[in-house]
């Protein structure tokens, strides 16, 4: 039930400190505090363009505030459990734990209804 | 398919909520029968339930044990204090790792959503020392699932 992706990489402080030190960073942290996002997401509500975003991205992926996974075209962001305090590691670990948990029991409802189906 | 939702309820509660498609009963059901519930509520990749006791009354036992097929594993024990199939049950539960963990209150509610079934978990948030536990306990076994999410990102396994 439980269960987080990986154990972090430890980087430098000022590296962390520096990337914090810019409020749209800032701001890019606190909207992935809600949870994943692509940069596209990410760029919506800043007056800035999608390149600009995706810089600031990078450098807060360098300095391990937030990491990034590839799906399909897609590379979505999120939090970094380095960044995190441990009570949203915890909250990480949960929700990474049922959701795996609950895509299984989908499969397991379709298949279910699917055999229904066919027996009638 | 529905995104799971959490949200923290002051430092006591987290409440997980999620939809599914099929009927209150099916999904009630998917919860309570220890023959479903082995075939779903499994953790990373890889591991198993080879025990999965669910007494199905009010008073009744819950224990699950989960193996990672290499020696490796942990237990959970609960008892169930009230079931209102197929709208509600109420259970204790604690994970061995191997100590007890304090135990968590677990409130899982089942509301008909059009064609399917949302179900709402109020579970108990874990005290600072507890969550610490589970964390390492759970990075310990993460690393396997995080492989194992490799392997299939990259083909590697033999169901691609």
């Amino acid at each position: 039930m439980l269960f987080i992706v990986a154990v972090p990489e430890q980087r430098s402080l000022d590296i962390a400190f520096a990337a914090l030190a810019d409020p749209t960073r800032r701001a890019i942290l606190a909207r992935l505090s809600q949870g994943e996002a692509t940069v596209n997401e990410l760029a919506k509500p800043f007056p800035i363009s999608q390149p600009a975003v995706s810089r600031h991205v990078r450098v807060l992926v360098e300095a391990g505030l937030v990491v990034q996974r590839v799906d399909g075209t897609k590379r979505p962001c999120r939090l970094s459990p380095a960044a995190l305090s441990d009570l949203d590691r915890y909250l990480e670990m949960l929700r990474e734990g049922l959701e795996r948990n609950y895509q299984r029991l989908d499969r397991l409802l379709a298949e279910q209804r699917k055999g229904k189906d066919t027996s009638t | 398919m529905s995104k799971l939702t959490l949200t923290t309820e002051g430092e006591t509660y987290v409440v997980a909520k999620r939809r599914f498609e099929a009927s209150p009963e099916e999904v009630f059901r998917a919860f309570m029968d220890p023959e479903l519930i082995q075939q779903w509520m499994l953790g990373p990749e890889g591991w198993t339930m080879p025990v999965c006791i669910h007494g199905g009354v009010p008073g009744g036992k819950i224990r699950y044990e989960w193996s990672d097929g290499k020696g490796g594993g942990f237990y959970l024990t609960g008892e169930i204090l009230e079931l209102d199939p197929p709208h509600r049950s109420v259970h204790v539960e604690r994970m061995h790792l191997p100590d007890p963990t304090p135990d968590n209150h677990i409130v899982t509610t089942f509301t008909a959503d059009g064609s399917g079934t949302l179900v709402t978990m109020r579970m108990t948030l874990p005290d600072a020392e507890t969550r610490k536990a589970m964390l390492a306990t759970g990075m310990e076994h993460g690393m396997e699932a995080s492989y194992a999410r490799m392997e299939r990102l990259y083909g590697w396994n033999g169901a691609q």
